[in-house]
């Protein structure tokens, strides 16, 4: 067989998904880029390079809002997120047997696999003023009174967290446990209190694990409309929030494409803030 | 005290992650209408309303029919380009991986945006069909690379011994190539229909009258809490840790062979 003929069949086998990702995934993705500078005149829409939906996005105080928004509840989860997984992780890596490891491990990711929607749901269930955490509280005479904890940003960060978690002690936990345990008896060998172990050996050895976890929450957090919509209430929106208002009432593309764009830009953000430790070949 | 603490916080950890789910499982068995403490069962009627629900059961088939049928095609367009890259030597093949991994990059939100936008203005309506669209360019990044992960030398020699008994790629293909590879296959598709069965955002975007599962529940939630919400949600539960058993036994089958 000649070298053209055996290429020719290598294209034959890659061409459908090659066809298929150009398809569906890149001239939408392009598409949707220029539809970004576009316009909306009336309902029409005119096609153009315009950075007026940009602009509108730092004039319009509920579009930047919104960045702001997305921003905070997603830095605050993606920081609890990673100060409750961290010890979880550490403590089913050094404490729990090795052959319960796993069994730790698959236990903490089984409730996921609720449906995404349904999962959130079952927190409004909890959070709920008649739900189960506000009567046990009123049970036990800590409270006199239900409190409001569902349709807040704490209930969209309870639910995030709840999520997160678990993604977070599973990259920690797969960064702890190939950590040789000479390390740290050489520290405490050589003097190092506890503390000391874990600030100046355990933790910068962790790091990488840390990091791609925190880095797929930033991206996983930032980009849902589940969570926020559900659990959250109308009194904030975030970012994919108000993407899905212009989607829906008002079918403005152009505003939604740039909001997506810019999503995208404080992705690539983030990428480029942890590229250092990122170790995403090791998923 | 300071030796139990470790032990203390992981049981606290698990009440945590286990209390949304185990609300929704014991509320699912609520006789009355809140599935709300007091507890006051167990009644199965809200599964025996759910499974009477059309809407309900019409969304949970096409679910399924989108999730086998779109990881169907993922699977099979993972392969081919599996297959195509890892045994020819094409120009730019870091580029064309680079370029059939980049949509796991995207988030869903923004894969479904891009999609409407096309669809919308191409005239094509929305259906399940789209939904499916949107699925496997969600799902073929992922099937492509596991099964590019698991094209090994050892299958490279039993291709060329068929094809020096006189078989053609196609042959070489279907009886060498596929069986030797049937566990990766088979927890790619699965992972597939997984993803799938339970991906909201995309089908949410490119449905419209025949919906899939997770848009119903949706739709139900407007209402606000019903124990018919716990008693699919449980349902869903119970179909989706089938599959990761199914999948882990295959892939602990892989590593153990």
């Amino acid at each position: 067989m000649t070298a053209r003929a055996e290429r020719m069949r290598g294209w034959g086998f890659v061409a459908p998904a090659l066809i298929w990702t150009l398809a569906f995934f890149v001239v939408p993705f392009l598409v949707m880029g220029a539809m970004s500078l576009a316009t909306l005149e009336g309902r029409t829409l005119v096609w153009g390079v315009s950075l007026a939906n940009y602009a509108e996005l730092t004039e319009k105080a509920y579009l930047w809002r919104a960045i702001l928004v997305s921003l905070e509840i997603t830095l605050t989860v993606t920081v609890v997120s990673v100060l409750l997984a961290y010890p979880l992780a550490s403590i089913i890596a050094f404490r729990v047997p090795p052959r319960w490891q796993r069994l730790a491990l698959l236990l903490a990711i089984l409730p996921f696999w609720t449906s995404y929607v349904v999962r959130s749901y079952a927190w409004l269930l909890v959070l709920a003023r008649e739900g189960v955490v506000n009567q046990a509280l009123l049970g036990l005479g800590l409270l006199s009174e239900p409190v409001t904890l569902a349709n807040t940003r704490f209930a969209t960060v309870t639910g995030f967290v709840h999520f997160f978690v678990m993604l977070l002690t599973l990259t920690i936990y797969a960064n702890l446990i190939q950590l040789s345990p000479n390390y740290r008896r050489a520290a405490t060998d050589l003097g190092a209190s506890a503390f000391q172990t874990f600030c100046h050996v355990t933790l910068p050895l962790a790091l990488p694990g840390i990091v791609t976890g925190a880095f797929l929450t930033f991206v996983l957090c930032i980009g849902d409309y589940v969570t926020p919509q559900i659990l959250g209430g109308n009194t904030e929106l975030t970012v994919p929030q108000v993407i899905m208002v212009q989607l829906g009432r008002r079918a403005d593309f152009p505003l939604a494409s740039a909001l997506a764009i810019v999503l995208m830009g404080i992705v690539t953000l983030a990428y480029l803030a942890s590229a250092r430790w990122l170790r995403l070949d090791r998923l | 005290m300071i030796r139990l603490l470790p032990w203390l916080y992981l049981a606290a950890a698990f009440a945590f992650i286990y209390l949304p789910v185990g609300a929704l499982v014991l509320f699912s068995f609520q006789a009355g209408n809140l599935p709300v403490p007091p507890f006051n069962g167990p009644s199965t009627r809200w599964y025996a309303d759910v499974l009477a629900d059309d809407d309900l059961t019409g969304a949970l088939a096409n679910s399924l029919l989108v999730a086998l049928g779109s990881s169907a095609v993922a699977v099979s367009l993972g392969f081919g380009a599996a297959y195509g890259l890892a045994r020819h030597v094409l120009p730019g093949s870091a580029l064309l991986r680079g370029l059939l991994i980049a949509p796991l990059t995207v988030s869903y939100l923004i894969v479904g945006l891009g999609l409407l936008i096309v669809l919308t203005r191409a005239g094509l309506g929305l259906s399940l069909w789209t939904a499916a669209i949107g699925h496997v360019v969600i799902n073929l990044p992922l099937a492509f690379a596991i099964l590019y992960a698991s094209m090994g030398a050892q299958q490279v020699n039993a291709e060329r011994a068929a094809r020096d008994l006189g078989a053609d790629e196609a042959r070489v293909v279907l009886l060498v190539t596929v069986p030797m590879l049937m566990p990766a296959i088979a927890a790619a598709f699965f992972l597939s229909v997984t993803l799938s069965w339970d991906e909201f955002i995309i089908a949410f975007l490119l449905t419209r009258f025949d919906v899939t599962l997770p848009v119903e529940i949706w739709s139900m939630l407007r209402s606000g809490l019903s124990p018919r919400l716990n008693a699919i949600g449980s349902l869903v539960f119970l179909v989706s840790v089938t599959a990761v058993v199914i999948l882990e036994t295959l892939v602990f089958r892989k590593r153990r062979p």
